[in-house]
């Protein structure tokens, strides 16, 4: 009963004869291919192949020759163009070349990923960190070797499919809770074996709605039955909290989680993934942590840009309280527009527009996109209760301009589908 | 009535809720095939069974039931553990 995985999408070979014959291991994926090619059939565009041809900047790219404004990014604090970050990276790329070609335990550490993890001790105020090359080998390698046979994991229903996928990687036993809610963590939690070692994992912000969790009461809630806690604040870093850790920073949770992970690729503004902690011991993963040994280490040129993005992010203030405006005010006026939003207020950066089925939100998205507007289309199953959604991520780059024609443009795309009145 | 039987029925009852195309329910039902419940589905129903019983059917034990009746003894197995 696996779930939570995005789908591949890719050109269609379902009428041709079959290669393989009654032993084709792709004939499995013959209805989603049969689905894909009837709603492309349709006349949409496929809203899993999109091209960038040119990228102006954090908020604005071409795409089939027209300026489009960027609206479902995860580039949080428009990082990505930051004249400094950028400088840093070109440097790095001179002076240590385009990779490492090696492990972080072999060939593959040099002084810019030592600076990286320098730069987020001091941003998280811990002691230890630990550079992944993606955000999601971060969760993969550090779920999978803190829980480990016998162990127990207990996460949330909703969890990204790295936690998932780091649950399944490991020998541990897997439990889920309904999602948010303190009441089910806290029962299920209660008929574990005492004895058991148990890891709560849990998300400062679920991605697909943008809902914070109600940390404050699961941390207590965990602790009372011994677990120790992972938070992963991917969609937190940069923009909760004074220094800007997350939403467990924001809500006073900082001395009971026991580890921290996140990523380079939102609000950092480039590629990779992290963990940190304060843990006497952590350091040890290096040795134990598969999805950290057996895969190259970051590039130079990007451990450059993102300790350098990093730095930038703990003196960001006014960009936090600029996108935190944005934030509030699309949500209002996506609201006052008649469309139906995942959250009752703006709890995040992410404003998710409910839709009812995929043909009403491929037609929005397809005509968002003629006027100018790109968005994110979520769909099942990697959307929560089988939901679609199109997911908006605003960026403190966004100027208020811009925020004004957003609004426009969902305007007047609603009234051509009929999605508003 | 066998401690089966009993489990039997009040699986039956927490299936009711979920049984959208009204098919009768046995043993050699299968959940994914017969019931074509999606995994959100099963979510909410593996909630409701742990509730009932007061038990905890992790994932590595649903990845392992397909039918009712496998539900069934698995609840039978872990209530005599607990």
């Amino acid at each position: 009963m696996p779930d939570a995985i995005d789908t591949p999408e890719d050109t269609s070979l379902a009428d041709l004869p079959n290669p393989a014959g009654a032993h084709d291991l792709l004939s499995k994926f013959k209805p989603l291919i049969r689905e894909r090619e009837d709603l492309l059939a349709t006349g949409v565009r496929d809203p899993f192949s999109i091209v960038m041809t040119e990228v102006k900047s954090p908020t604005l790219a071409v795409i089939q020759g027209k300026d489009t404004i960027l609206l479902g990014t995860y580039n949080y604090m428009g990082m990505t163009f930051d004249p400094d970050v950028v400088a840093a990276g070109k440097k790095a790329l001179d002076e240590f070349g385009a990779g490492t070609t090696g492990s972080r335990v072999l060939n593959g550490t040099y002084q810019g990923h030592r600076e990286c993890e320098d730069a987020l001790k001091e941003f998280y105020g811990t002691k230890s960190a630990i550079v992944f090359s993606t955000g999601y080998q971060a969760n993969l390698g550090v779920i999978s070797t803190l829980a480990g046979k016998g162990d127990y994991i207990i996460l949330d229903a909703d969890s990204h499919a790295s936690i998932y996928d780091g649950c399944w990687l490991g020998n541990a036993e897997i439990v889920r809770f309904r999602h948010n809610s303190v009441e089910d963590l806290d029962k299920r939690l209660g008929r574990l074996p005492k004895e058991a070692g148990k890891l709560v994992v849990l998300e400062g912000v679920y991605s697909m709605f943008g809902d914070i969790a109600p940390l404050p009461e699961m941390v207590a809630v965990a602790k009372k039955h011994g677990a120790m806690i992972l938070c992963d604040e991917a969609h937190g870093m940069g923009f909760f909290g004074p220094n800007g850790r997350g939403v467990y920073e924001e809500l006073g949770c900082e001395d009971d989680i026991d580890f921290v992970v996140g990523t380079f690729s939102k609000s950092v503004g480039t590629v990779g993934g992290f963990c940190v902690s304060n843990h006497p011991d952590f350091e040890v993963l290096r040795l134990v942590c598969r999805p950290y040994i057996f895969t190259a280490s970051l590039p130079p040129s990007v451990v450059a840009t993102a300790a350098t993005s990093i730095r930038k992010l703990m003196h960001a203030g006014d960009k936090r309280a600029h996108l935190w405006k944005n934030s509030k005010r699309l949500h209002q006026g996506l609201r006052d527009l008649g469309y139906t939003i995942a959250t009752e207020t703006a709890q995040s950066a992410i404003i998710a527009v409910m839709l009812p089925d995929q043909e009403a939100a491929v037609g929005l998205w397809q005509a968002l996109l003629e006027g100018g507007l790109y968005v994110n289309l979520a769909r099942p199953p990697a959307t929560p209760a089988g939901t679609y959604l199109l997911r908006c991520s605003l960026c403190a780059e966004h100027s208020d301009e811009q925020v004004g024609q957003i609004l426009a443009i969902f305007a007047a795309a609603g009234r051509a589908v009929g999605c508003i009145a | 009535m066998t401690n089966h039987d009993e489990i039997f029925e009040r699986v039956a009852e927490q299936i009711e809720p979920f049984n959208k195309k009204g098919i009768d329910v046995s043993n050699a039902t299968t959940f994914a095939g017969d019931l074509e419940w999606d995994s959100l589905t099963v979510m909410d129903f593996v909630a409701a069974i742990e509730d009932e019983f007061d038990i905890l059917i992790t994932m590595n034990m649903q990845a392992e039931i397909e039918t009712v009746g496998q539900l069934v003894d698995t609840i039978a197995k872990l209530r005599a553990t607990a």
